[in-house]
């Protein structure tokens, strides 16, 4: 008897050992606004409108941005406005703009967002101004706010504006991974022709082909990367990014027309390291 | 872990005898290690390592990165086709570049004996291929003997090697207990052109305990401990060395006589052991990028086994399962300060479950006997760590993070006599699963190919088939022996580049990423001799011949050349004495592919002389030595990246002990 129980003890101990799992994640976040940062408050004479980003400033590059409309009166976040934002880069004589998505409502109807693809940093002679035009209940609004646009605090490139070989000028975001992972990362770049100084407009359908490196590692590449395609619904190019370890990457890219023809970019060999356009990382 | 040793006392000895004539007929060994006094004047270093000692047998070679932790390799295969246990207790190393075999974690005076299985002989141990090694740790010692001790020293003059070792032991009929502490100190040692080889010093620590308590005359519990840590271990074959690596093994154990009256020699066994592993590249001048790469290993285990004899049948049983954890991590460090350190986990916290039975019977038919082995086994391997999973998914991106297997071994012997012939003949089957580097490895530079190697979650089990025979010829002063055996090794996993991938390492060749290959073919052919010319001299010699090819007849790598050894020894009264030569062919069959380039032929000459002193009721011992007398240089085939071996070395140990 007392042996069955030593032997069933044992038994035990195998089956404890060898049966051990465990999960965890599911995090939910009530508040949609958690974990942004308000940039900005313009207070209007009627309203409040508060502007938030993921990043603590407006930076160079791609923005995402969060608007809510304050209503002074009934003291309330508005939950149906129409608004439309225009970004603009003054330069002593002349001036010119920057591209921008619409501003849509999000699952909160009292929060908006948006994004901005700022090409440059304002400095003193130089500055963006955004200009915001709202209608609610078939009042419109309109106010021009001078911002500041800094360079990212990490100093890397985010964003490419360039000619293609077609005499295009052309800007080019990148917008994802913004937390990038040692894994297969859903990238997502915005490509922007300049139709003149104040007007972009989405590109479609060209192909954005990524080679990702690490300098510090002899050039090291990584596996299974996707190239970027265009989106319809999204109105952007996605792919994947494969990284392989954390640090510095340097993401480097070729912008090819619907022809198949490069308008931008260079492929990386022995001899040449680097693509003229590049986008980089860090973490 | 004592508890194997408490086990063998009485059953086994009676088994040992029988055993033993079989030795030199099978591919089958037992080498003794235990520095009781006997022992100590037949070891020719008696404080020599365990490396040294492994590599004195006929079936084992050492694949070697440096003077400290060599890999046994037997039958032409390595660590991760071979069992490798230290009294039955499953232990994997924390290294992911395969610097700290299991037997660099414990020393030889922990040891009783070494014993190998060949092929499937080994698979009571475990899930193996070539075989199995399981280090037997000092018995027990119910002897009514009060206290004990014996303190020991050697120098070794090539590396101004200095050992000092001390035990104590209590020993009554109810109770005994054995501890023991050892030091060792290497310097970089000097090839045979008289060149210091760069990074090859070591330093170690090694503390045993090892303690039994009789519950009642057929009942015993036991408890063992190892803490063993080296330092400062430098890898002249690798670009990076070692600043630590230790272990604790722990173990308790219960035996009993009987168990259902049926059973005899029942033993269980609960064990654990943690590994810390820490490579250093802060000592090497002109390092591309600074990194650091600490492991971890941990291992729980448990197994219970009985005997049970019905007529002409011996059935053995055996249950055991381990859970082990493999962790390895790497960050590099750009030279730009600027930029963020590089991270990567190499062994993605991998868990492996295994659990199995297994079960022996042997049949006796007068003076033959046939012997009948099976093992079963369920395996399972998961990828603890979410950043490591998601790291091969970069490879695998439809790879599942859970992958298990049921793992087979069968096997039949033979063993007949006629006259003064030993005939022995065997078939087995056997399957094991890919090693956590094969199977989950990221980025794993092995500096002898110049590869980055990629683990390969999808592998399939890789299986054995093998057949063995031997005749010997015995008679009372002669003996001579041939043994051979043949494995066709189906899926064999091993690396094979990928031009696609991109190298990690600065300076890397390319990326090989772990496949099955078709099959591979090993041989291994042995011819053993020993000649009593009195009962004082003796002569026993030894010539051994390796095969190994791939499916589209290339060579492996690691396939041993013609390699021989002959010794004369001399053991009269309380002296001894011994002269050696060992030495091998043109290592010619090497595989460039990975790495190896050949090794020319050597012959080493080797000597020592013994002698044995009473001082009252005690003992001194003073044994010396010369190895490589002619201060030959060498490499042998299993040197990586061809680091010459040791020259000139002259050996003195010195052993007092008390009783």
């Amino acid at each position: 008897m007392k042996n069955i129980k030593y032997l069933f003890t044992l038994l035990l101990f195998i089956g404890i050992t060898t049966s051990c799992s465990e999960d965890d994640d599911s995090v939910v976040n009530s508040n949609p606004l958690d974990g942004l940062h308000k940039v900005y408050e313009f207070q209007q004479p009627e309203h409040r409108v508060e502007l938030y980003s993921e990043k603590p400033h407006l930076e160079v590059g791609f923005n995402e941005l969060y608007l809510r409309f304050y209503d002074k009166t009934s003291q309330q976040y508005l939950t149906s406005v129409n608004a439309t934002w225009n970004p603009e880069m003054h330069m002593g004589t002349h001036a010119h703009g920057a591209p921008f998505s619409e501003i849509k409502i999000t699952a909160d109807p009292s929060i908006y967002s948006g994004f901005i693809i700022f090409q440059m940093p304002g400095d003193d002679h130089h500055y963006w101004e955004l200009s915001l035009l709202y209608e609610i209940e078939g009042n419109v609004f309109e106010f021009t706010e001078k911002i500041t646009v800094l360079n990212p605090t990490n100093n890397l490139v985010t964003t490419q504006s360039f000619t293609g070989t077609d005499d295009t000028h052309y800007v080019l975001a990148m917008a994802a991974p913004k937390n990038p992972q040692v894994a297969i990362n859903d990238m997502e770049a915005y490509l922007y022709k300049m139709e003149d100084m104040m007007t972009f407009s989405v590109v479609e359908n060209y192909q954005i082909l990524i080679d990702p490196r690490m300098p510090s590692m002899g050039n090291h590449s990584s596996p299974n990367n996707e190239h970027l395609t265009y989106r319809a619904d999204a109105k952007s190019y996605q792919g994947k990014l494969s990284l392989t370890m954390t640090g510095y990457w340097k993401i480097n890219l070729k912008v090819v027309n619907a022809q198949n023809e490069v308008l931008k970019g260079e492929d990386i060999t022995d001899e040449n390291i680097s693509s003229s356009i590049y986008f980089e990382l860090e973490f | 872990m004592m508890g194997l040793a408490i086990l063998i006392s009485m059953t086994v000895t009676a088994q040992q005898v029988e055993e033993d004539s079989l030795q030199s007929v099978n591919l089958n060994e037992v080498i003794l290690v235990s520095s009781n006094r006997l022992n100590h004047q037949k070891t020719e270093k008696p404080l020599a390592g365990l490396d040294a000692f492994l590599e004195s047998s006929r079936n084992v070679s050492m694949v070697k990165r440096g003077a400290y932790a060599w890999e046994p390799a037997m039958n032409g295969m390595a660590s991760e086709r071979l069992s490798v246990t230290i009294d039955g207790m499953q232990i994997f190393g924390a290294c992911t570049d395969k610097m700290d075999p299991i037997t660099s974690y414990v020393d030889v005076s922990n040891l009783d004996e070494i014993q190998i299985a060949s092929g499937q002989e080994g698979a009571a141990y475990g899930n193996s291929i070539g075989g199995a090694i399981n280090l037997k740790t000092n018995a027990a010692n119910y002897v009514k003997k009060g206290w004990s001790g014996t303190l020991g020293s050697s120098y070794e003059s090539n590396n101004n090697l200095k050992v000092a070792n001390g035990k104590v032991n209590y020993g009554s009929e109810r109770f005994f207990i054995n501890l023991q502490g050892l030091y060792r100190k290497a310097y970089e040692y000097a090839a045979g052109n008289n060149e210091k080889v760069q990074f090859s010093q070591y330093e170690k620590y090694n503390a045993f305990l090892n303690s039994g308590y009789k519950l009642s005359d057929s009942k015993q519990i036991g408890l063992s401990f190892i803490y063993d840590e080296a330092v400062d271990v430098g890898y002249p074959a690798l670009p990076m060395d070692v600043s630590l690596a230790r272990a604790f093994i722990g173990s308790v154990n219960y035996s009993q006589d009987s168990l259902f009256n049926r059973l005899d020699t029942w033993e269980s066994k609960i064990y654990y052991n943690n590994i810390t592993h820490v490579m250093d590249d802060t000592t090497r001048p002109d390092v591309l990028i600074h990194m650091d790469m600490p492991g971890e290993s941990e291992t729980f285990g448990a197994y219970s086994q009985a005997y049970l004899k019905s007529g002409a049948n011996r059935f053995f049983f055996k249950l055991d399962g381990y859970h082990n954890r493999s962790y390895a991590e790497m960050t590099m460090y750009p030279p730009n300060p600027g930029e963020e350190p590089m991270f990567m986990l190499t062994w993605p916290d991998v868990h492996t479950y295994n659990v199995g039975l297994y079960a022996e019977d042997k049949i006796s038919f007068g003076m033959d006997f046939l012997k009948l082995g099976m093992r079963l086994g369920y395996h399972k391997n998961s990828v603890a760590s979410n950043f490591g999973y998601n790291s091969l998914k970069i490879f695998y991106p439809e790879m599942e993070r859970e992958n298990s297997r049921i793992l087979k071994s069968f096997s039949a012997i033979y063993h007949k006599m006629l006259g003064d012939f030993h005939i022995e003949g065997g078939l087995s089957y056997g399957e094991r699963a890919p090693s956590v580097s094969e199977g989950y490895g990221f980025y794993l530079f092995n500096s002898f190919d110049g590869f980055d190697y990629i683990g390969n979650p999808n592998l399939s089990t890789e299986a054995s088939n093998e057949v063995n025979v031997s005749v010997s010829y015995k008679r009372p002063l002669f003996e001579v022996a041939l043994a051979g055996n043949f494995f066709h090794i189906s899926d064999y996993i091993i690396g094979k580049t990928n031009s696609e991938l991109s190298p990690m390492t600065l300076g890397g060749a390319g990326v090989k990423v772990y496949e099955n290959l078709d099959y591979a073919r090993l041989m291994n052919v042995s011819l053993n001799g020993n000649y009593s010319f009195s009962s004082s001299l003796s002569w026993s010699g030894n010539i051994s011949y390796h095969y190994g090819k791939d499916n589209d007849g290339n060579n492996l790598p690691l396939i041993a050349p013609i390699s021989y050894r002959s010794a004369l020894n001399y053991f009269k009264n309380q002296y001894s004495a011994s002269i050696n030569i060992q030495g091998a062919g043109k290592h010619s069959e090497f595989s460039s592919y990975y790495g190896e380039t050949g090794a020319a032929a050597y012959l080493l000459l080797n000597a020592a002389v013994g002698k044995r002193f009473f001082i009252d009721d005690d003992d001194l011992y003073v044994k010396a030595g010369v190895e490589n007398i002619f201060d030959t240089y060498y490499v042998s085939y299993a040197d990586w990246n061809n680091i010459p071996r040791m020259g000139r070395n002259i050996h003195v140990t010195v052993s007092y002990s008390f009783n």
